[in-house]
């Protein structure tokens, strides 16, 4: 048989029964639909959550303390695992692409000013931590270049607690007691808003060296290596490792550049879309079952026609493909419409709920047209080979 | 044309044996009208569906044009009942959502002929049975002398040599009944060779060969001269 006529074959019986056939169509059209507006939610959060993070510097290496591998074998098994310290930082600068080298220690504290008070997450930070967050001082100065051990008492105040603790009142050059110890403000940092539930503004920067007394810390939690954007990050990489390496004996500390983190997180990502991407899948089996069902029905009230084909010399293979052809073009037709209703839901609710974003790839689309296609073709599969393996004469007798 | 040789066709019913066709010889030349004639139960229907290769026989040979049916593969049998045999049955089987003229086209489409080639053939075996204005009418919409002048043009659109019909004015009344038999007489006149069962004893003499059948036998294989 020729293609067009195949089609045009298979088409007929579906017309035949508009009402039937539109309702069928429908269950795969909301499955189909349910698959492309969830997986374009998780992908515009997948975008959206991986925007948020290349906010921050990308020409960065994070270095902690510890080994953390993903296959899950545990730091502990060097259990003589030793704290990046200050002295590991500073050995880092050496590193000629190295732009600037910032070590982190993160607390919580008590930040008092007059007779306010407020308990903040104490950043201890150097010159380039503004690089590494992409934040700067909104007003006053960042914490200068200057031996972290030996650094005088300045705090940055993030902008939040500025707001609580001056309100409109200039803060640059007062006073306030980080931890019961004496700073002087030299600068605010610009607001950066929320991220992933952590409250960016409501914070403090102090030297990094005040910081690891004030937390009576022996080592930092994190060293950031800023270097040339022109460098490659994986050479950069493998140079601090070997220098560490050096200072440390072996390799108890965990070199992240932002690839890798991007990588991980991208992966992260991937899962959550193919998860919410199943969920809508369960509605789409309701629709095959609906194709199975209204195409054993179709088989059985047409055993006469089915019989016909077969005195007119049609083989059971025809009539197999006839019959999965016609559950194809109903999937593929309600897989159409599902597009439409997907893709459609998905502008709406981003347009409406800007906060949720949304994105559809073109390559979801058309993968979800395939597998409506496939649900068809496996909903058919049952139907038709029971239309073809039915016994010619028998079928010819049912009228 | 037809050669049939020690045909038997039992079904199992059960425990049970139904013996449809019993030790049957039959040779059918190219052209021959024949009328098959018995009472209900005889295998006449079970001997037409075996000669237009919808079932097999149990045992015995069947040649058509020189060709064994008996060894040939489901498929090879599809191409044959395609190409030889048209089927003309009592209740018409048309497709009722194709009209008239796609019912007709149906052979040559599942036979993969080219459209430009299919339409004249259609509209001329429409034309010849006076159908052309009812081309784009559905089953439905037609009287049951026009469904079976439709499941006519149907059957023959391929050229077969051999024309097939199970009563097939069992559903219409005796003007439309001989009107269809006319037809019928018609194209075996053009060189189709035609077998007829009916129980219309008016009908069945009109045969140039009258078989009567008993209990799966033909008891009775006359050939009638010429009056
Ligand atoms: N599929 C089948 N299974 C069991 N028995 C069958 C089957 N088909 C036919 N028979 C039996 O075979 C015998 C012949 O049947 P057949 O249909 O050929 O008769 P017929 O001469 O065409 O009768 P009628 O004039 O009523 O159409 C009957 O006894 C019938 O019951
Ligand atoms: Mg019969």
């Amino acid at each position: 048989m020729r293609g067009r006529d195949f089609i045009r074959l298979s088409t007929s019986a579906i017309v035949a029964h508009r009402m039937r056939s539109f309702l069928t169509a429908l269950g795969i059209a909301v499955g189909i639909g349910a698959v492309v507006l969830l997986t374009s939610v998780g992908e515009g959060i997948h975008k959206f959550v991986l925007a948020e993070f290349t906010q921050f510097g990308t020409n960065i290496i994070a270095i902690n303390p510890g080994v953390t591998t993903t296959h899950g074998v545990s730091g502990a098994v060097f259990n003589t695992t030793r704290p990046l310290t200050l002295d590991d930082a500073d050995a880092l600068r050496r590193i000629p692409q190295v732009l600037g080298v910032t070590s982190f220690v993160q607390g919580n504290a008590e930040v008092e000013h007059g007779k306010l008070g407020r308990s903040v997450t104490v950043f201890g930070a150097g010159a380039q931590t503004p690089d590494v967050l992409q934040l700067r001082p909104a007003i006053g100065r960042f914490l200068p270049d200057e031996d972290p051990r030996t650094a005088r008492a300045f705090a940055v105040l993030g902008s939040k607690l500025r707001d609580e603790l001056f309100g409109t009142q200039n803060p640059l050059g007062e006073n306030v007691r980080i931890g019961g110890e004496r700073y002087r403000v030299i600068g605010v940092m610009e607001s950066k808003g929320q991220m992933l539930g952590f409250d960016l503004d409501d914070t403090v920067y102090i030297p990094t060296g005040r910081a690891l007394a004030m937390f009576n810390r022996e080592g930092v939690m994190e060293i950031d290596v800023l270097y040339d954007p022109e460098a490659n990050s994986a050479e950069v990489a493998a140079q601090i490792k070997r220098i560490l390496i050096a200072r440390h004996g072996f390799e108890d500390f965990t070199v992240t550049t932002q690839d890798d983190m991007l990588e991980t997180l991208g992966g992260i990502l991937d899962i959550l879309t193919l998860a919410v991407g199943a969920l809508g899948g369960i509605s789409l089996v309701v629709g095959g079952v609906g194709i199975l069902t209204i195409m054993i029905i179709s088989v059985n009230e047409r055993t006469g026609e089915i019989g016909l084909l077969r005195a007119l010399g049609a083989s059971r293979q025809q009539v197999l493909s006839l019959f999965i052809g016609e559950a194809v073009v109903l999937a593929s037709l309600g897989g159409a419409a599902g597009l439409i209703l997907g893709v459609g839901g998905a502008w709406l609710l981003g347009a409406t709920i800007p906060a949720l974003p949304t994105h559809t790839p073109l390559s979801y689309v058309l993968m979800a047209e395939l597998l409506a296609a496939v649900v068809g073709l496996t909903a058919g599969v049952i139907p038709a080979r029971r239309a073809a393996s039915l016994d010619p004469i028998e079928a010819l007798r049912s009228e | 044309m037809i050669r049939l040789t020690g045909i038997n066709r039992i079904f199992e019913v059960g425990d049970e044996k139904v013996h449809a066709l019993n030790d049957v010889d039959l040779d059918v030349g190219a052209g021959e009208y024949l009328s098959i004639m018995g009472p209900s139960g005889s295998g006449k229907s079970t001997l037409l569906n075996l000669l237009g290769l919808l079932d097999r026989p149990t045992s015995g040979t069947y040649y058509l044009d020189d060709v064994d049916a008996s060894s040939l593969s489901e498929d090879e049998r599809a191409t044959l009942r395609r190409d030889k045999i048209g089927f003309v049955f009592q209740f018409f089987h048309l497709i009722p959502r194709l009209t008239a003229f796609e019912n007709v086209e149906l052979p040559l489409t599942l036979a993969g002929v080219e459209p430009a080639e299919r339409r004249p053939k259609v509209e001329a075996a429409l034309e010849s049975l006076g159908l052309m204005p009812r081309a784009a009418h559905r089953p439905e919409q037609l009287s049951g002398g026009q469904r079976q002048r439709v499941a006519i043009a149907r059957a023959t659109i391929m050229d077969p040599p051999v024309l097939l019909a199970d009563e097939p004015t069992g559903n219409l009344d005796s003007a439309s009944g001989s009107e269809v038999i006319d037809i019928l007489e018609e194209l075996n006149h053009r060189g189709i060779t035609l077998l007829v069962v009916t129980h219309d004893e008016a009908l069945g003499k009109r045969a140039k060969r009258r078989i009567h059948m008993v209990d799966g036998a033909i008891v009775e294989d006359v050939q009638q001269t010429p009056s």
